[in-house]
C-alpha cells in the first residue's frame, strides 16, 4: 500500500534535516504503529506524506500502491486515497461541518471521476456514521471544530475519514488530549474502519492507544530514521522501559 | 470664509452644469437651504481629512465618467423572496417595471410626485436627516444629493408591513449620472424591510433618509455589484428612537469606486444599530465605508462589522467611528474592521475611532488585514478540496460574520449564494 524509501526531508525556511532516510512498508489492510522521542520527525513524516507546504524533500520516495505521491498536490493524494487525521484540526469559523464534509466527498468523487453525493444520499450517510461516533446533530451544525472539546475535534477527524473512505489512513497522535472514553470512542471509531485493503499507520507517543488499536508492526523513530521495527511486544517496552534502552541498543 | 480656490473652482464648474428642480414650496426651501449649504462647505477635495483615502475627484467631477454595462444576472437576486418590486432605471422611475406601489401596512409615494405637492409630511425628513449628519463632519456630497435630486421614494410604514420593499437599480447607459433621494419615516412600532439591488448608474449619487420611531424597526439589505466601472456615493441616515432596531447590511462587488457613508443617531433609550457590509473587489476596485455612530441615550446598542476581501491591486478603506455623549451610559458599542489580502498589491486603510464622553460604557474595537490562514487552507487540501474551491471556503468564512448580521434567513441565503457565484466566476 504505502512504500517509503530512503526519504530524506528538510524544512524549506531553514536549512534543517528533519528526516535522514527514512524507509518503510505497509501492506495492505496492515496497522503500523510509529513511536519515538519528541523531534524524531514523526509529525513531520505524516505531513511530508500528505504534502503540507514548508518541507523539501531532498532524496528518497514515497508511493501509495505504486504511485508516486511526492510531487502531488495535497487534494491530488487525498483522491488518491491518503487521509491524515490532524493532531491538531484546525478550526474554520462560519464553514458548517456539514458543508465541509459535502464539500470534501463530492470533491474527491469529482476528482475521481464519479457521481457527486445527492444532498438526500449524503444525509442519509452522515447520520449513519455520526451516530456511531456519538456525533450529534448540533455538532454537525456547527462551523468546523470551532468551540469543540479536543475529544470531539478528534471524533470529527474519525468522522472525516468514516465519510471519506481513504485507504490509506495517517493518526498524527490522535490520542493526544483525549480522556479515557474519548479514546475508547476513538478508537472503537478506528476499529470499526480496519478491513482488508485499508492501512493504518498510527503515530503515538504512548503505549495505550495501542492496546484499543491492535498494531501489527511497531516502528521506533529517533532522529530522522526508523532505528528498530517489532510486533506490538516493542510498544510494550516503551512502556516500561523508556526510549532510552532502546536507543542505546541501536547506537 | 472663503473657500480654498480650487474647491471654490470645482464647486462652481459642477453647480454651474445643474438647474434646481421645479418645485412645490416645501420642497423648493429644501433645495434651495441644501445648496446654500453646498455653496458653503464646497464639494469635497482630496485634500479634505474625510477624504484623504479616497479620491473625490470622479464624484465630483462636472460630467459622470463613462461606465460600460455589465450584463445583467441570468436570476437576479431575491428573485426567490415575495417582495414588492420598484424598479428605477438610470435613476429614474419605471412604472412599466415596477410593482403597484400600494402595500399593507405602508404608503408609498414618488419624490417626484409629493416634491411638487406644497405641503407634504415629507418636509419633516427630506434634508433633515442630512442636515443634522453636517456636523461635525462635513458630508456636501448628500447635501448636493438634497438640491438636486428628483426621483426616490417617500415610505411611510404604520405598521407590520406585508413584504419587503425591493428597489432595483437598473443601469442602462454609460454615462448616466444618477441622483436618487429616499426618505423613509417608520412610525411606533412598525416594522419594514427594504432591500436594494443593481448598479443604478455610471455615476450614482444616494440618500436614504429613516427616521425611526419608538419600538420601530427598519430592516436593510442591499447589494451593490457588478459593473466593473461604476463609481457610487451613497448615505444612509438613520434617526433611532426609543427600543427600536435599525439593521443594514451591505454586499459590493466590484465597482470602480464606491464610498458608502452611514450616520446613524441613537436618541431613544434602549434602541439598537448594527450596520455590516461585505466588499469583494479584484483589480481595479476602490471601496470605502465611512460610518459614523452617535450615542445619545441612555443602554443603547451599536454594531459595525464590515469585512473585505481583495485582490489584485483592489483598495479597501474604512472609516468608522463612535461618538458617546456624556449622557449615553450603558453605551454597548462594538467595530471591526477587517480585510483579507488575497495577494500583496492589495491595500487596506483603516481609521477606527472611539470618542467617550459617558463614564460608564463598554466600547470595543478591532481592525485587522491578513491573508488566508495557511493551515486552514491545508487542513481543507487535506482533504480532498482543491486550492481554488478551498480559498473560497475560507472567504466565506471570513466574511461569515459579517453576513450573520442578515436577521432574514431566506435574504442571507441568497446573498451567500450571490456571493459563492462571484468566487466561483473570479476561479473561472
Amino acid at each position: 500500500m504505502l512504500e517509503i524509501k530512503n526519504l530524506h526531508v528538510k524544512l524549506e525556511e531553514e536549512d534543517k534535516q528533519i528526516l535522514k532516510g527514512v524507509d518503510l512498508t505497509l501492506e495492505a489492510g496492515k496497522v503500523h504503529a510509529i513511536m519515538g522521542p519528541n523531534g524524531s520527525g514523526k509529525s513531520t513524516l505524516s505531513y511530508v506524506l500528505s504534502g503540507r507546504d514548508g518541507y523539501e524533500v531532498t532524496d528518497g520516495s514515497a508511493t501509495l500502491e505504486g504511485e508516486d505521491i511526492l510531487d502531488l498536490e495535497p487534494e491530488e493524494r487525498a483522491a488518491a486515497g491518503l487521509f491524515l487525521a490532524f493532531q491538531y484540526p484546525v478550526e474554520i469559523p462560519g464553514v458548517g461541518n456539514m458543508t465541509f464534509l459535502r464539500t470534501a466527498v463530492n470533491a474527491q468523487r469529482k476528482a475521481r471521476g464519479e457521481e457527486e453525493l445527492s444532498a438526500g444520499d449524503f444525509l442519509k450517510i452522515v447520520r449513519e456514521k455520526a451516530k456511531s461516533l456519538k456525533i450529534n446533530a448540533d455538532m454537525l451544525k456547527r462551523p468546523v471544530n470551532v468551540g469543540f472539546s479536543g475529544g470531539e475535534k478528534k471524533r470529527n477527524e474519525i468522522m472525516q475519514m468514516a465519510m471519506l473512505e481513504p485507504k490509506m489512513c495517517i493518526l498524527d497522535e490522535t490520542d493526544s488530549g483525549l480522556d479515557v472514553d474519548a479514546m475508547k470512542l476513538v478508537s472503537d471509531g478506528v476499529n470499526a474502519l480496519r478491513g482488508e485493503g485499508r492501512s493504518f499507520l498510527v503515530i503515538t507517543h504512548y503505549q495505550r492507544l495501542l492496546d484499543h488499536i491492535k498494531p501489527d508492526v511497531v516502528h521506533i523513530m529517533a532522529d530522522g530514521r526508523i532505528v528498530k521495527s517489532g510486533g506490538p511486544e516493542l510498544a510494550l517496552e516503551v512502556e516500561n522501559n523508556g526510549y532510552a534502552d532502546i536507543l542505546e541498543e541501536v547506537a | 470664509m472663503a473657500l480654498p480656490a480650487q474647491k471654490q473652482d470645482a464647486t462652481d464648474a459642477r453647480l454651474a452644469s445643474m438647474t434646481l428642480p421645479e418645485s412645490g414650496v416645501w420642497a423648493k426651501t429644501a433645495r434651495e437651504d441644501a445648496l446654500s449649504r453646498v455653496t458653503a462647505m464646497g464639494l469635497p477635495s482630496a485634500r479634505d481629512e474625510y477624504w484623504k483615502y479616497t479620491n473625490p475627484a470622479s464624484l465630483v467631477a462636472r460630467e459622470a465618467p463613462e461606465a460600460a454595462l455589465h450584463e445583467n444576472d441570468a436570476v437576479p437576486l431575491y428573485d426567490g423572496i415575495d417582495r414588492l418590486k420598484v424598479v428605477f432605471v438610470d435613476g429614474v422611475f419605471d412604472a412599466e417595471a415596477s410593482d403597484d406601489l400600494t402595500l399593507e401596512g405602508v404608503e408609498i409615494e414618488r419624490l417626484a410626485e409629493v416634491s411638487q405637492m406644497d405641503i407634504h409630511w415629507a418636509k419633516d425628513l427630506y434634508g433633515v436627516l442630512e442636515t443634522r449628519g453636517q456636523k461635525p463632519v462635513e458630508r456636501p456630497m448628500a447635501a448636493l444629493n438634497t438640491a438636486y435630486a428628483t426621483d426616490g421614494l417617500v415610505i411611510r410604514a404604520t405598521g407590520q408591513v406585508a413584504k419587503p420593499i425591493a428597489l432595483i437599480y437598473r443601469h442602462e447607459s454609460t454615462t448616466s449620472d444618477a441622483i436618487l433621494h429616499h426618505v423613509i419615516r417608520v412610525e411606533e412600532g412598525a416594522d419594514v424591510t427594504v432591500l436594494e439591488n443593481g448598479p443604478a448608474a455610471a455615476r450614482f449619487n444616494k440618500v436614504m433618509e429613516v427616521d425611526v420611531a419608538d419600538k420601530g424597526a427598519f430592516h436593510h439589505v442591499r447589494a451593490q455589484g457588478r459593473d466593473h466601472e461604476r463609481r457610487a456615493n451613497t448615505h444612509l441616515y438613520g434617526r433611532l428612537g426609543t427600543e427600536s432596531v435599525f439593521k443594514s447590511f451591505t454586499l459590493t462587488a466590484n465597482g470602480r469606486l464606491t464610498r458608502n457613508e452611514v450616520v446613524l443617531e441613537l436618541l431613544g433609550d434602549d434602541a439598537q444599530a448594527h450596520v455590516a457590509g461585505a466588499a469583494l473587489g479584484d483589480g481595479d476596485f476602490h471601496h470605502d465605508d465611512t460610518v459614523f455612530i452617535t450615542h445619545d441615550a441612555v443602554n443603547c446598542e451599536s454594531r459595525q462589522v464590515f469585512k473585505k476581501v481583495l485582490r489584485n491591486g483592489a483598495v479597501g478603506v474604512f472609516q468608522g467611528k463612535i461618538l458617546v455623549q456624556p449622557d449615553a451610559q450603558k453605551t454597548d458599542g462594538y467595530q471591526i474592521s477587517q480585510s483579507l489580502l488575497l495577494d500583496d498589491d492589495s491595500q487596506f486603510l483603516a481609521k477606527p475611532e472611539l470618542e467617550i464622553y459617558a463614564d460608564d460604557v463598554a466600547c470595543s474595537h478591532g481592525s485587522t488585514s491578513g491573508a488566508i490562514d495557511e493551515d486552514a487552507l491545508f487542513y481543507l487540501r487535506s482533504r480532498g478540496v482543491p486550492e481554488g474551491p478551498a480559498t473560497d471556503l475560507l472567504v466565506l468564512s471570513f466574511l461569515a460574520e459579517a453576513i450573520d448580521e442578515i436577521e432574514d434567513e431566506a435574504i442571507a441565503d441568497d446573498i451567500l449564494s450571490r456571493l459563492e457565484a462571484w468566487l466561483a466566476r473570479r476561479r473561472g
